[in-house]
């Protein structure tokens, strides 16, 4: 079964949010969505949840008792411990003999000797990965996790990363959305949205490999605009193609798709 | 004389070390990226540059002197959460700023207009408390996950004005735990459990550190079959790795649940270094 949104548009009054995006999250396989802030992340993750309503295209989504979400800087009802929010989530969704499956995802990242802690008293790493393992609890056929490694530091960030493979490896279709795109590697499918619209999509290997042109790495740019920097040297786009080009990383061919938007006059 | 000089510096918070015989310098010119997980002691690190602690033991100098009201004029601070009023306009948080340090306030970035910064998107937030920071022509800065949460491009463009001001011989200090922003940086000090455990550049980091690789075949039956033994494992596209593993023992994980596939290892990357060092295997 394959999840997803097809000529989505939303808009909010005059102000387009999103404009021509099309995503296919499949079951089984980890989907990211990268995108600066104002990209129209959120907004795509929450048509995806069924909290907003295109306004041109459509979504295609399980009935909600089959879908997980867990909105940006989510984690938990603060007042009640990680055990009291994991028995909420089973008793909420009548889910039964699942104390057993609760305690190996706890083990496995590192809550388990915090069960009687309070949400609020949680590190935000912590906080982040009882949310994501309360949305998964339940099997959900489409788990939506907004943002869920931001701010987190690298150890907390691997945990939640395994439990999203997890998800995805008992058939869950997984979409995840980041800033980061290292992150957007770990994917089988990356959407990068810039200013509402898709800028690049397909697996990463591929969204590598479409570079238009070349990327040269150089002392001094011959074009400002077209230059950033990696370390202390530059990193320099030739739409036309250069015997030098470098093997690009995700992130330069963003960078260049990005340019190119804004050399097109059109974002 | 470094801009930074920090000698077997030590700081204990009761029988807590935090920060452990810590040596680190950053001269003019130069950006030096500090990784780790939450613990590692970069917080408390910065602190003591800063001067917002005393060290336990060892010492601290600024421009050769120990920190003090004179020398923090000498630093430009970002932190993570910006410093700036976010009730206020970015040309009134400017203006306070510049009033703080005695000198005049700067023009603010075009496009920020007379909203509330609160009101600003991040990246032009982000461009508002570096304008704010550098105000005062600071000849360390010290900078907080500078650019995180923003688009590749504004992320670029961020860095492009941190190396401006590098090149014009500032020293940079940054703190972070994103693998983009490390890249950035001349030299990195990977940091765990309050101690510096590896320094030098992203190859230098690494280090001698691997991962296994475990490619082709259905990805979730391995990555199941590796859990279920115990390891911890990363989905990388459709590759599955396991840092800091024996060939052997994902081999005999694959074996025991009957996954057919090819292992091999690979360098460890940065972000996997980093993982390893925090878990007291690393470099």
């Amino acid at each position: 079964m394959t999840w997803g949104v097809e000529a989505l548009g939303v808009s909010f009054g005059r102000s387009v949010a999103l404009d021509g995006v099309t995503l296919e999250v499949p079951a089984g396989q980890v989907t990211a969505v990268v995108g600066g802030d104002g990209a129209g992340k959120t907004t795509l993750l929450r048509v995806l949840a069924g909290l907003v309503l295109p306004t041109r295209g459509s979504a295609r989504v399980p009935e909600r008792e089959r879908m997980g979400y867990l909105p940006a800087r989510a984690g938990g009802f603060r007042d009640l411990t990680v055990a009291e929010n994991l028995e909420f989530v089973a008793s909420v969704c009548r889910l039964a003999n699942v104390g057993a499956r609760a305690g190996g995802l706890l083990e496995r990242t590192g809550l388990a000797p915090f069960r009687e802690r309070l949400a609020r008293d949680l590190s935000g790493g912590m906080r982040q990965k009882l949310g994501v393992i309360m949305a998964l609890l339940p099997e959900p056929a489409l788990l939506i996790l907004d943002e869920p490694t931001t701010g987190i530091d690298p150890v907390s960030r691997a945990d939640l990363w395994r439990l999203i493979a997890l998800a995805a490896a008992r058939g869950a279709g997984v979409v995840v959305s980041s800033a980061y795109l290292d992150e957007a590697e770990r994917a089988s499918w990356v959407l990068v949205l810039h200013e509402g619209r898709p800028l690049l999509a397909g697996p990463p290997a591929r969204v590598v490999s479409s570079l238009l042109g070349s990327v040269v790495e150089v002392d001094a740019p011959t074009d400002r605009r077209r230059a950033w920097r990696r370390g202390p040297r530059w990193r320099e786009w030739r739409p036309g193609g250069d015997p030098d080009g470098i093997a690009p990383a995700l992130e330069d061919v963003v960078i260049v798709a990005a340019l190119a938007a804004a050399e097109r006059g059109t974002p | 004389m470094s801009a930074v000089e920090v000698r077997a510096a030590t700081r204990r918070f009761g029988s807590f070390v935090a920060v452990d015989a810590v040596d680190l310098t950053v001269e003019a010119g130069e950006v030096v990226g500090v990784l780790g997980a939450n613990g590692a002691g970069k917080t408390t690190l910065m602190r003591l540059i800063l001067g917002l602690l005393p060290v336990s033991a060892g010492t601290v100098r600024l421009f050769g002197s120990p920190p003090s009201r004179e020398t923090r004029r000498r630093i430009g601070y970002v932190p993570q959460g910006l410093g700036l009023y976010r009730d206020l306009t970015a040309e009134e948080n400017l203006a306070f700023a510049a009033a703080a340090f005695g000198v005049v306030a700067q023009a603010p970035p075009p496009g920020v207009g007379e909203a509330t910064v609160g009101h600003l998107p991040l990246g032009l937030q982000r461009q508002v408390a570096f304008a704010a920071a550098l105000q005062h022509s600071p000849e360390l800065l010290v900078l907080d996950e500078p650019t995180s949460g923003v688009a590749p491009l504004t992320r670029a463009r961020l860095w492009d004005r941190i190396r401006e001001q590098a090149a014009a011989g500032t020293a940079v200090l940054v703190t972070t735990h994103y693998m983009d922003e490390a890249r950035q940086a001349d030299r990195l000090v990977l940091m765990s459990r309050g101690r510096v455990v590896a320094r030098g550049s992203e190859a230098e980091v690494v280090g001698a550190a691997r991962a296994v690789v475990v490619r082709g075949g259905d990805w979730a039956q391995a990555f199941s079959a590796l859990e279920a033994a115990g390891l911890a494992a990363s989905l990388v596209g459709r590759d599955v790795r396991v840092p800091g593993a024996g060939l052997d023992a994902v081999r005999r994980a694959l074996a025991a649940a009957g996954v057919a596939a090819a292992v091999e290892t690979a360098p460890a990357t940065l972000e996997e270094a980093m993982l390893l060092a925090a878990r007291g295997e690393g470099p």
